[in-house]
């Protein structure tokens, strides 16, 4: 398909708009533009059709199953898109007077205490962008509250079990902390004596997702809470997997002082293939002096941003955070209710019922039911017939899935990880299964159908590679003289960059 | 139970059945019985789906509504036409996750190629990312590159610079191990050999251009007091003043930073919106986040695929350039969009429409008797003026009549109690300029 | 393109997987075959600059594929006195021959008494059949 620029036709045009008859003051030659930046220049209908297209090119919830582990990819209701495009708040500016934004700020409130009650703990920010600077911030936190007990030079470790999420330890750098990894014990539980040996007074914190990227509950969370506590370090819950717990157990009861929450994974933002997402942090009262500014009260009837907090880490991000993604939430919060338990019953149950149905087809590396998410392992299908969890993946994409998550966590050797959500119908996980099961034969009759996959999409199988060591991260205009004269085939294109 | 899981009684019981186990409770056995949660959350009363809609149209209708409004500093009242909305409520787009299978992903990774090479058109650079999360946060991970680049510990800000950028900044920076020094503005612009003292040693130096006071800096010798003293150069740029202003990449900036919202998103009370950061390719493998690249596929088709992904988290982990793993993809398609549908004509007729308005606002308010807070300044589509008492009093005073006049700046700028930030967007009309000056003046 | 497993008897090696060819008070080194067949096809090599002092057990470079990134760890200390551009431009190489073509920095010892603790080709055949 050819690129919205190899479409471009000088002097066509979209756009409109209003023409004042004013006069344009002069710009110091110095500063004025001096090339015109190469945009696309389209009409509006081949600019629907460019779009349209590339959509067509693209696979999402909306369009079929994906178990994409850890990433929560359940239906997003359409009246959350109708919601969040009310011009009260689509067109509201964030510098606007609070009197002028009551509804806003009450909206925000009220999620901020929805939050408090699934996470039981006291104080919410709703500012961080995504989950990775949801992990940031609290580290932050961490950071102001031991510095204002003067421990911060002593406490320099957080600990981090090997299954974490790369965002962790990439988290705790940036943070200025020092990463001290533990170890998973034979149940996929956090190795507890491991853990002993490596809390001390220089520790800060531990930061785990619980259940745990494999889709386990932490056995031992209670004598987890107990070692980081008895030596007065924190413990950080990274909130990725709350599917899997909501109204369950909260992290508050678990032990944990600050959690971030996921609102495009347990909350239904639309991941809009890559974001935006929202990273909410709750915390124990203790630290919430610390929390970004401003933090948004309820005084009476009416609601303001209170940037008068001394001990504040300062702000995280522009203005309040991203408010369309709260009103989605909120919405879908509104619309479960107290019954959210159900919820995470229901993905709990779905996640189960495929495993119970894959179990003996795929290595299963910690035999236990699960909760939201399991991984299970390709190994023997790579060792006996070369066909390993990419070819697998690969292979459900003929089958009308997206895969699950492949290659990760990084501690199970060809791992597949699977979460279904509670948005499938049993039909659909029917059918999974029975493609994942045909899968496995196929590996054993006829391998090079998994290896040769996907067949029917756009594109075989691409040369990352290539990508990786040529780099071409943006239209090689100076490569295609002619374009604007001459419409040019993509084909050509490659042969004049030598492809 | 909600109209969003499609589970029945017989299927639970054929799944329950299946996995072995007489009820869903007992699923949970492995959370311990201490952290059992074992009341009902106390959240308020499920809503069907018209309530949840009149519930939210009154939050909604609680927050003001056609106000002739100025507001501008950093999130701008542009128009987002609706060939933008319509592209972004396609579902393959709007609930697809972060293209980690390309194949089923060819659709966001082009865009997102198509993305960079706008951004980089723009800014006149080599690489951009995909998305960061907004203006403000582009700017600590400037920082982050900076650090890694030339090993220094100390960030330069102008204070002329958006108060929003400057705070992330200070918020992250003691994380990175980076010290913040600003440099202060000079009747509204930034001097470049203050800026030269203060660079010597300095990781980078962050300017805006035009600032936040909406007066032109010398950006060009900014860049350069920068750059000779081994600072890397990172200009926060407004994308919508590129057809009509230099760009950075033109004057010597190793980075472009900025807020994309004004190219394509609606205002939306602050987000989600996206963030834009673009550099000489010299540092292509210290760049934040996600990077999409060309390749070809087994049958020598081409394709897009993630790439670099050696920089980010979830290979190097702790030595990653970024944690950044969720960006704003959807966002930056609104922005490509939005950039496509302007095209390099619309975007200077845009540019010049803008500084038109401003122009004829700032002098029928000067003819008015107000005067500007920076006298001799160039400006672009916002401007700074006195409005002769507290600015917060005026605001108050003419939002009473149907008119949001701007932004105080002595929110951020101590004695700059009585000054105005207003900003004009094509939307505003020369009429709406008449009620400005009628509540200003008044 | 990539090599057939070897480990040529004339090499020293280290336990980070690395091996260097001595030659009076000069080393070449490299990363072994099991090193690069871990990583698989290389994409990017990021060396260290001429003149930097190397430690051994310390790392002076990291390679890269795509889905993968390593330090590259010293086995000996010294003075890096080259680098080897083929390496740098087409990290392949070191796939397709890492004991010859595709070594990666050449250095003045320091501690030349250092070499004494390296292993030899089975010593290290032996240490990767135990891992």
């Amino acid at each position: 398909m050819k690129l919205i620029y190899e479409k471009s036709q000088s002097g066509r045009t979209a756009y409109t708009l209003p023409r004042y008859e004013l006069e344009t003051p002069e710009l110091p030659e110095a500063l004025r533009r001096s090339e015109p930046p190469r945009l696309p220049e389209l009409a509006e209908p081949e600019l629907v059709r460019h779009f349209t297209e590339l959509s067509t090119r693209n696979f999402g919830i909306d369009t079929g199953f994906y178990p994409l582990g850890s990433c929560t990819m359940k239906y997003n209701p359409r009246v959350n898109e109708r919601l969040a495009n009310l011009p009260g708040f689509r067109d509201l500016h964030p510098l606007q007077e609070e009197e002028g934004a009551q509804g806003a700020l009450e909206l925000m409130w009220r999620l901020q205490e929805a939050l408090v009650e699934v996470s039981g703990l006291h104080a919410c920010s709703l500012q961080p962008a995504a989950g990775s600077q949801g992990e940031l911030t609290g580290l932050l936190l961490m950071r102001a509250y031991f510095t204002e007990r003067g421990e911060h030079e002593q406490r320099r470790k957080i600990v981090i079990p090997d299954s974490a999420h790369g965002t962790n330890p990439a988290s705790v750098t940036m943070a200025g902390y020092e990463l001290t990894p533990v170890k998973t014990d034979a149940r996929g539980n956090i190795d507890v004596e491991d853990l002993r040996a490596k809390v001390d007074e220089h520790t800060a914190g531990l930061m785990i997702t619980n259940p745990s990227t494999l889709g386990l509950f932490d056995e031992h969370v209670e004598e987890i809470a107990r070692i980081f506590h008895s030596v007065g370090a924190l413990m950080y819950y990274d909130g990725a997997n709350l599917n899997a717990v909501c109204g369950i157990s909260r992290p508050g009861d678990m032990g944990f002082d600050i959690i971030h929450i996921n609102l495009h994974k347990t909350f239904s933002q639309p991941h809009g293939g890559g974001g935006p997402g929202g990273g909410p942090i709750v915390v124990r009262d203790t630290l919430e002096p610390f929390l970004p500014v401003p933090q948004i009260v309820r005084d009476g009837d009416t609601f303001r941003l209170d940037f008068d907090r001394p001990k504040s880490i300062g702000k995280v991000r522009g203005f309040t955070g991203p408010f369309g993604v709260f009103i989605r939430s909120y919405a879908f919060i509104r619309m479960w209710g107290p019954q959210l338990k159900r919820m995470s019953e229901i993905a709990v149950l779905n996640a189960n019922y495929l495993l119970a149905r894959l179990r003996d087809a795929y290595d299963l590396p910690f035999d236990r039911l699960c909760m939201h998410e399991f991984v299970v392992s390709a190994r023997s299908l790579k060792r006996e017939h070369g066909a390993g969890a990419l070819d697998v993946a690969k292979r459900l994409m003929d089958y009308g899935f997206h895969p699950p998550t492949v290659y990760f966590p990084l501690i199970v050797p060809e791992a597949l990880m699977i979460e279904p959500t509670e948005t499938e119908p049993k039909e659909v996980l029917d059918e999974f299964c029975d493609a994942l099961l045909a899968i496995a034969r196929e590996a054993a009759d006829s391998p090079e159908l998994l290896k040769d996959a996907p067949h029917d999409r756009p594109v075989r199988r691409l040369d990352e590679v290539r990508a990786a060591k040529r780099a071409i991260v943006r239209y090689g205009f100076e490569d295609h003289p002619d374009l604007g004269a001459e419409p040019v085939e993509p084909r050509q294109l490659e042969a004049q960059k030598g492809a | 139970m909600t109209p969003f899981v499609s589970l029945t009684e017989r299927d639970e019981r054929e799944m329950l059945d299946a996995i072995g186990v007489s009820s869903v409770d007992e699923l949970f056995r492995d959370v311990p019985e201490g952290v059992r949660f074992r009341r009902e959350l106390a959240l308020e009363p499920a809503l069907s789906e018209p309530e949840v809609v009149a519930h939210l149209e009154q939050l909604a209708a609680r927050n003001v509504r056609d106000e002739v409004s100025f507001l501008g500093a950093g999130i701008y009242d542009h128009y987002v036409p609706a060939v933008v909305d319509a592209v972004l409520q396609r579902g393959e787009f709007l609930t697809a996750y972060t293209p980690y299978q390309p194949e089923l992903s060819q659709g966001v990774l082009q865009a997102i190629f198509e993305y960079q090479t706008a951004i980089c058109e723009l800014t006149g650079m080599d690489v951009s990312n995909a998305s960061g999360y907004d203006g403000t946060t582009v700017a600590a991970d400037a920082c982050y590159v900076a650090k890694h680049v030339t090993g220094r510990s100390i960030v330069v800000v102008t204070e002329a610079t958006n108060p929003q950028v400057r705070q992330v900044v200070k918020t992250f920076a003691p994380g990175f191990g980076l010290e913040v020094v600003e440099v202060p503005h000079r009747d509204g612009v930034t001097d470049p050999d203050e800026l030269a003292e203060a660079a010597r040693d300095a990781a980078c130096v962050i300017f805006q251009q035009p600032n936040f006071f909406g007066n032109l800096e010398a950006a060009p010798e900014l860049a350069a007091a920068a750059s000779e003293a081994g600072a890397l150069a990172v200009a926060h740029v407004d994308p919508l003043s590129l057809g009509v202003l230099e760009a950075p990449g033109s004057y010597g900036c190793a980075l472009a930073i900025g807020e994309g919202q004004g190219a394509g998103n609606h205002q939306s009370f602050g987000g989600p919106h996206y963030g834009f950061l673009a550099a000489r390719s010299e540092f292509i493998r210290r760049m934040p986040g996600r990077i999409v690249g060309e390749t070809v596929d087994a049958a020598g088709e081409r394709g897009y695929v993630l790439t670099l992904q050696t920089r980010e988290q979830h290979i190097r982990r702790e030595k990653a350039t970024s944690n950044i793993t969720t960006n704003q993809t959807l966002l930056a398609l609104g922005g490509l969009v939005y950039l496509s549908w302007l095209g390099p004509q619309g975007l200077r007729e845009l540019g010049e429409t803008c500084l038109g308005l401003a122009h004829h606002a700032k002098t029928r308010l000067q003819e008015a008797g107000l005067e500007p807070t920076f006298s001799g300044q160039t400006t672009g589509k916002e401007f700074a003026v006195r409005v002769g008492r507290n600015a917060a009093d005026v605001v108050r005073d003419a939002r009473a009549q149907g008119v949001h006049p701007g932004y105080p700046l002595g929110r951020d700028y101590p004695g700059l109690d009585d000054s105005l930030l207003v900003a004009l967007t094509e939307k505003r009309t020369p009429a709406d300029i008449d009620r400005l000056v009628e509540v200003l003046a008044s | 393109m990539a090599a057939e497993e070897s480990y040529p008897d004339e090499l020293k090696y280290h336990r980070e997987h690395d091996w260097a060819r001595i030659d009076g008070d000069e080393a070449v080194l490299g990363i072994t075959w099991f090193a690069q067949d871990s990583l698989g096809e290389l994409v990017h090599f990021e060396p260290p600059t001429d003149g930097q002092q190397i430690q051994r057990g310390a790392s002076y470079g990291e390679v890269e594929s795509v889905k993968a990134v390593s330090d590259v760890i010293a086995p000996l200390s010294g003075e890096v006195l080259e680098v080897n551009r083929k390496a740098v431009d087409e990290p392949e190489t070191v796939n397709a021959d890492p004991y010859s073509e595709g070594w990666l920095i050449r250095i003045r010892l320091s501690e030349p008494a250092e070499a004494d603790e390296l292993l030899d080709a089975g010593a290290y055949r032996a240490f990767l059949a135990e891992q």
